[in-house]
């Protein structure tokens, strides 16, 4: 498989939880234009370090981190990195869909609104309109874009999440088990979506789902207990894991 | 194993639930009660012949003048409806920015030992007596004010208005902080992933998703301050003038009741003009809570779609 840039180093990482080690020393590279799946058993620390990415665990109280998380050649932890800037950069998709209770045009319009002069305001319908189809979801909701987007289904809600996450034009878009709250059919559209997006984004996915992994992502981190075991492209990991633990956690062998 | 149910098997749970509906039942037959007995106190001013000669329903909204004691009595309602609207408003003008404001601080943005001060101190704000609020309102704050702005008249709306609002401010902020506080944390996770500040996470998201009890709870203030009577009673300089002016003197449907109901002549005209302003203020409160109940419905239906 050819390998491009990477976009995400991740080096020496670990996170802590008031005294308790969440994350210890995790290091790999997720490259740009790729999906990169982390998988492991529930608690291993795999939505931790995906949160990481975009900083969104300081809204705990009691988390220090150590290592670095570079992002384009940048720690994203570093002294002077505007927190809000890198979030803009970094979008994240979460486990349940999260529309705000607004219209689905006020959801989709709301990054852009809150830029801090951003890109014109004036062509929010296009910004809109281009988000919700490369979101997929456009013909459904084109005609009642006004209406509040609670009322929409739960797969429906999910991708206007997404819709709203691209608006900001980010680089790169943190989904964490977009589809764990979904049906099958649900699912297999974000599945597809996730395959599209990679042409545009960088996009590191959280799945407890096997075949998820392996039908979306190129490459695959497998964690537990807070430590990376492996990493590696999907397609060798999943048929020829290099690890014993990989190979019985895909197996089935424990969860 | 029968399927047969066993004697008794669910006496005491049946005994339990009677108990409750019995109890909550209570508090309904009550407000009937009450109502029925404003009721009975105020209708001879429409049916009794004897009464009518003293006062009847045309006098409450013709004139500007309340002096049910004079020779020539006036039973005007107009200046005390007047005067609880003013004191009400400015009291609501000064307590739901600050009420609001506070909630939304102490939910978004304080720490947590800084939180864990602020609620419980503004709720024991609720626990000072009214009588407390307008004896400080009377004897400091008027003078204070007074002297800070040159006014003229010591005891007035404005005054009043804001003792009143020290005495809703409370009530709001409780039920304000409770709503805002309510909003999932999904919705902030969800704002400040897509680059919004904190500020416009509480703002933008949370504050507006917290409208429909933010509102419920504003207009809950407005209901506690039309009843309100200590303060304004005390504060408000008691004179039933017909003016707008906030810088004059006024009084409520409220004091009017306490102060002169002690001292009123029973079964007189002016005994139950009084009752027919108790009716007033009755289906004052009746419609505010009608109306919190309208709009908190409407909101959640705006912004949370239809309920299925």
């Amino acid at each position: 498989m050819e390998t491009k840039h990477n976009r995400l180093e991740i080096r020496d990482f670990s996170l802590y939880y008031h005294r308790t080690k969440a994350l210890e020393d995790i290091s790999m590279s997720i490259p740009e234009q790729k999906v990169t799946a982390i998988i492991g058993p529930s608690g291993c620390g795999k939505s931790t370090l995906l949160r990481s990415i975009n900083r969104m665990n300081e809204l705990i109280d009691g988390v220090a981190v150590e290592g670095e998380i570079r992002l384009d050649g940048e720690d994203i932890y570093g002294r002077n990195i505007d927190v809000v800037e890198l979030r803009r950069k970094v979008g994240m998709v979460f486990q349940r869909p999260n529309p705000f209770p607004k219209s689905i045009f006020e959801n989709v319009a709301f990054g852009v609104r809150m830029g801090e002069n951003g890109r014109a305001k004036d062509n929010l319908d296009q910004v809109v309109e281009s988000s919700l189809k490369e979101a997929a979801i456009w013909d459904e909701v084109k005609d009642r874009l006004h209406r509040s987007a609670m009322e929409l289904s739960g797969g429906q809600q999910q991708r206007v999440c997404i819709a709203r996450a691209l608006a900001v034009e980010p680089e790169v878009i943190l989904m964490d088990e977009p589809a764990s709250a979904l049906d099958p059919i649900a699912t297999a559209k974000i599945e597809e979506l996730i395959f599209r997006l990679k042409e545009k984004y960088t996009i590191v996915i959280v799945t407890h789902n096997m075949q998820q992994a392996a039908r979306v992502s190129d490459f695959t981190a497998f964690l537990m207990l807070g430590k990376l075991v492996e990493f590696g492209a999907t397609d060798r990991m999943l048929t020829n894991p290099g690890n014993k633990l990989t190979e019985e956690y895909i197996t089935g062998r424990f969860g | 194993m029968s399927l047969q149910r066993k004697k008794f098997r669910y006496l005491g749970e049946s005994l339990i639930e009677g108990n409750i509906k019995a109890t909550a039942s209570l508090a309904i037959v009550v407000i009937f009660l009450i109502l029925f007995f404003i009721l009975r106190e105020s209708l001879p001013i429409f049916f009794n012949p004897e009464v009518q000669q003293e006062i009847t329903f045309r006098h409450f909204f013709s004139g500007i003048q309340w002096q049910p004691v004079s020779d020539n009595p006036r039973f005007s309602l107009w200046p005390i409806i007047l005067g609880s609207l003013k004191v009400t408003l400015i009291a609501l003008l000064f307590a739901v920015p600050v009420a609001v404001a506070a909630a939304l601080y102490s939910s978004e943005f304080a720490g947590g030992r800084l939180k864990e001060l602020i609620k419980p101190g503004v709720e024991l704000l609720a626990g000072i007596p009214s009588v407390v609020l307008g004896f400080f309102a009377l004897v400091v704050m008027a003078s204070f004010l007074k002297d800070l702005f040159g006014w003229q008249i010591r005891l007035n709306a404005i005054n009043a208005g804001l003792a009143l609002g020290f005495a809703v401010i409370p009530a709001i902020y409780s039920l304000a902080e409770d709503a805002i506080n309510a909003v999932p944390k999904s919705f902030r996770e969800a704002a400040l992933g897509l680059g919004a500040t904190p500020w416009q996470s509480a703002t933008k998201v949370v504050l507006p998703a917290a409208l429909p009890g933010v509102s419920a709870a504003v207009l809950f203030g407005m209901g506690r301050a039309v009843g309100e009577t200590m303060v304004v009673l005390m504060a408000a300089g008691n004179a039933p003038l017909f003016s707008f002016n906030p810088l004059e003197s006024t009084r409520t449907m409220t004091a009017t009741i306490a102060a002169e109901l002690g001292e009123v002549v029973f079964g007189s005209g002016h005994y139950h003009a009084l009752f027919f302003i108790g009716l007033v203020l009755f289906a004052v409160t009746f419609a505010i809570n009608l109306a919190s109940h309208a709009l908190f419905e409407g909101l959640m239906t705006r912004l949370y779609g239809a309920r299925k």
